[in-house]
């Protein structure tokens, strides 16, 4: 039997999605012993050519360059999954998307002439259809041996929409938010990372974007009313990795004054 | 009956007696800023002279005067956690030639001795006992976890902010369920237990604990403790024929109006002591060469709780505080005999946006006109 084809591909990303696989050591091997790593530039130079029966594809869509090159891969992939937060929601960089482009080039490069790039940061699947995507910045590595387990195996993988604080609950941690009034994403959080932060002792930084149903204005609501967060600073809460999921964007919109 | 005398300074005599019967002790302890259960080797880790302020969406500890061992009340932990935990492997399978073998689960089963129960949790204990060990169905990991376990139940001192379990009829006084009882009492500078024993385990255990009988004025301070409490709950809630309201308010706007605060985080689920629900997670290797059944603790406030083929039944947040709230105090009723709420307050306490059981139920109480809507 002949072993399923895997690519790894990038777009506009820090790398960090990609070392998560990388990172994942002992499920490593297991999975270079289940799929044939075909194209992963960022673990080996050999390159097997396409097509490729999986491709995790990082990163979001900033060039017009990006563009063609995701349609390219669509068309060579027969399961198309995007992960982390630039390849399911724009990522840090749709904090772009907020401003004018121009003036970032001009100010960074000393030729902004030669630069070819879009006045938005989009997700992936704004340009192609997405088999599955999985949150994360970075996405967690036994969710990813997962959704990679489920795909290999034909089953539905288990990465649960519901919110942070039921993981947070699970885990045992204390409330922060309820015991000393930190501010904490959590509660409009997809799960995901296993309530890291407030095991921490730290508030939620949304790194998984939004959960499946997100009342994004009740809770911040109870930050300004209770917690005394300033609006600005609620807007930058929302505003971050995840800044153009449709749920945080409307609310960092509801508190951007100027 | 006959009520016992434990002096402060025998309390250790006490947790020694119950590590050398075997028994893992599971007690209160202090933990980033609140309190937990957790396994406890000396009387130096209860949560000595704290004090728990408790508010909705709201709870702090404060350090008190004196050197109680017990004067707060709940924290966001249930003994659940023990009983009924929140991730649980049922069994694992390996692929093997032409088919499938079953590696059914061998875990030890832990023998705890829960030190410091109050009177709700020991009413949710035995509501989760129905749940999980009455009728057809048995749950083997709960029942064996349920029937090793030791109770040592201590009457409240003290009532918290978000406490009602008077008006639910299931405290502040322990009355059944009970291995040994403790009433903890400070007065005239001294610091004892008026302590009851509940069952013959507890009365074998107890014979090696250095004590003596109590006298009727040490009873009576004790009582009187418990009496106080009783008069000073942070919260009510009229029970009177609630059921039936809520059943008849099902389609209440109110629903409508505290579905725009909730967040259907699912924290109140998480955090009440009778809430049982649970999601069943396959999870197989990459090669397909071996599986797993796991279960984890589950809401019907997540979208997939109510999932069927095509979508959720619960679809809005309406639905799901619904399902949660009467649930809670109507048809937990039909469905046990006994209502779903022990009056301990988590919910209210641990809800990051303070919503309150209490309040709501009074809403959709004071909507009622006897009739529909
Ligand atoms: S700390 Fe954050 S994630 Fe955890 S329960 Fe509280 S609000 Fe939810
Ligand atoms: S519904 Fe709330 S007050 Fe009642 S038992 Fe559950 S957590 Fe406690
Ligand atoms: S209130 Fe919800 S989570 Fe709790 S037992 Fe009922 S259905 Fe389950
Ligand atoms: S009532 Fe509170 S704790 Fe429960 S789901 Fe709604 S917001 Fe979360």
């Amino acid at each position: 039997m002949t072993k399923p084809k895997l690519a790894v591909w990038k777009f506009a990303s820090c790398d960090g999605c990609q070392l998560s696989i990388l990172d994942c050591e002992d499920e490593l091997l297991a999975v270079a012993d289940a799929v044939e790593i075909a194209y992963f530039p960022e673990a080996t130079r050999s390159v097997v050519s396409g097509p490729y029966d999986i491709s995790l594809v990082e990163g979001s869509v900033t060039t017009p360059h990006d563009i063609q090159r995701i349609q390219r891969i669509r068309k060579g992939s027969k399961v198309l999954i995007t992960i982390g937060a630039c390849a399911t929601a724009g990522g840090i960089q749709a904090l772009r998307n907020y401003k004018n482009v121009k003036e970032f080039t001009a100010a960074v490069y000393a030729r902004p002439e030669y630069i070819d790039t879009l006045d938005k940061s989009t997700p992936i699947s704004d340009h192609v259809f997405v088999d599955f995507e999985l949150r994360g910045c970075p996405v967690n590595k036994y969710q990813l041996v997962e959704v990679l387990s489920a795909f290999l195996n034909g089953r539905k993988p288990n990465t649960p929409a519901y919110s942070v604080c039921i993981e947070c609950k699970r885990r045992g941690n204390i409330c922060v938010m309820v015991s000393q009034g930190t501010p904490c994403l959590g509660p409009v959080t997809h799960a995901g990372c296993g309530a890291l932060c407030p095991a921490y002792n730290r508030g939620c930084y949304g790194c998984f974007g939004p959960m499946e149903t997100p009342n994004t204005a009740s809770l911040t609501n109870e930050w300004t009313q209770h917690l005394g967060v300033s609006s600005p600073d609620v807007m930058r809460a929302f505003r971050s990795y995840n800044a153009y999921a449709e749920s945080f964007r409307k609310e960092a919109q509801n508190h951007d004054n100027g | 009956m006959t009520t016992f005398l434990l002096e402060r300074e025998d309390f250790p005599a006490l947790l020694k007696t119950l590590t050398d019967a075997g028994y893992q002790v599971i007690a209160p302890t202090v933990r980033e800023g609140a309190i937990v259960y957790d396994e406890i080797e000396s009387i130096a880790e209860l949560p000595i002279g704290y004090h728990d302020e408790q508010e909705a969406a709201f709870y702090r500890l404060h350090p008190t005067k004196d050197k109680a061992l017990f004067s707060y009340v709940v924290g966001p932990q249930s003994w659940k956690r023990f009983l009924h935990p929140p991730e649980v492997r049922l069994w694992q399978a390996k692929r093997v030639e032409g088919g499938m073998e079953i590696v059914p689960n061998t875990q030890a089963v832990p023998r705890y001795a829960f030190v410091g129960v109050r009177a709700c949790e020991l009413h949710a204990i035995a509501i989760q006992d129905k749940i999980f060990m009455q009728g057809e169905f048995v749950d083997p990991i709960y029942q064996a976890r349920r029937e090793a376990a030791l109770i040592v139940a201590v009457n409240c001192g003290v009532a918290g902010g978000t406490c009602f379990c008077a008006s639910m009829h299931t405290g502040p006084q322990v009355t059944s369920g009970f291995d040994l009882a403790l009433t903890e009492v400070l007065e005239d500078g001294r610091h004892y237990f008026v302590v009851e024993v509940g069952s013959d385990t507890g009365k074998e255990l107890w014979k090696d604990v250095p004590h003596r009988k109590a006298k009727p004025e040490e009873a009576a301070a004790a009582q009187h403790i418990i009496e106080h409490t009783a008069a000073h709950m942070g919260r009510e809630l009229d029970i009177d024929g609630l059921p039936e309201i809520i059943t008849r308010k099902i389609e209440s706007p109110r629903w409508e109006t505290i579905a725009q605060t909730c967040l259907a985080c699912a924290n109140c689920t998480m955090v009440c002591p009778t809430c049982f629900c649970n999601t069943i997670e396959d999870v197989t290797d990459l090669t397909g060469g071996s599986a797993e059944r796991i279960r984890k603790w589950d809401s019907c406030f997540t979208m997939d709780f109510s999932y069927i083929h095509g979508g959720s039944v619960r679809y809005s947040t309406k639905a799901r505080y619904r399902q949660w709230l009467t649930h809670k105090l109507a048809t937990w009723v039909e469905q046990f005999g006994t209502l779903g709420c022990v009056g301990c307050g988590r919910c209210i306490t641990w809800c990051p946006v303070a919503i309150d059981i209490t309040a709501e139920a009074a809403a959709i109480r004071q909507s009622d006109d006897g009739k529909g809507k």
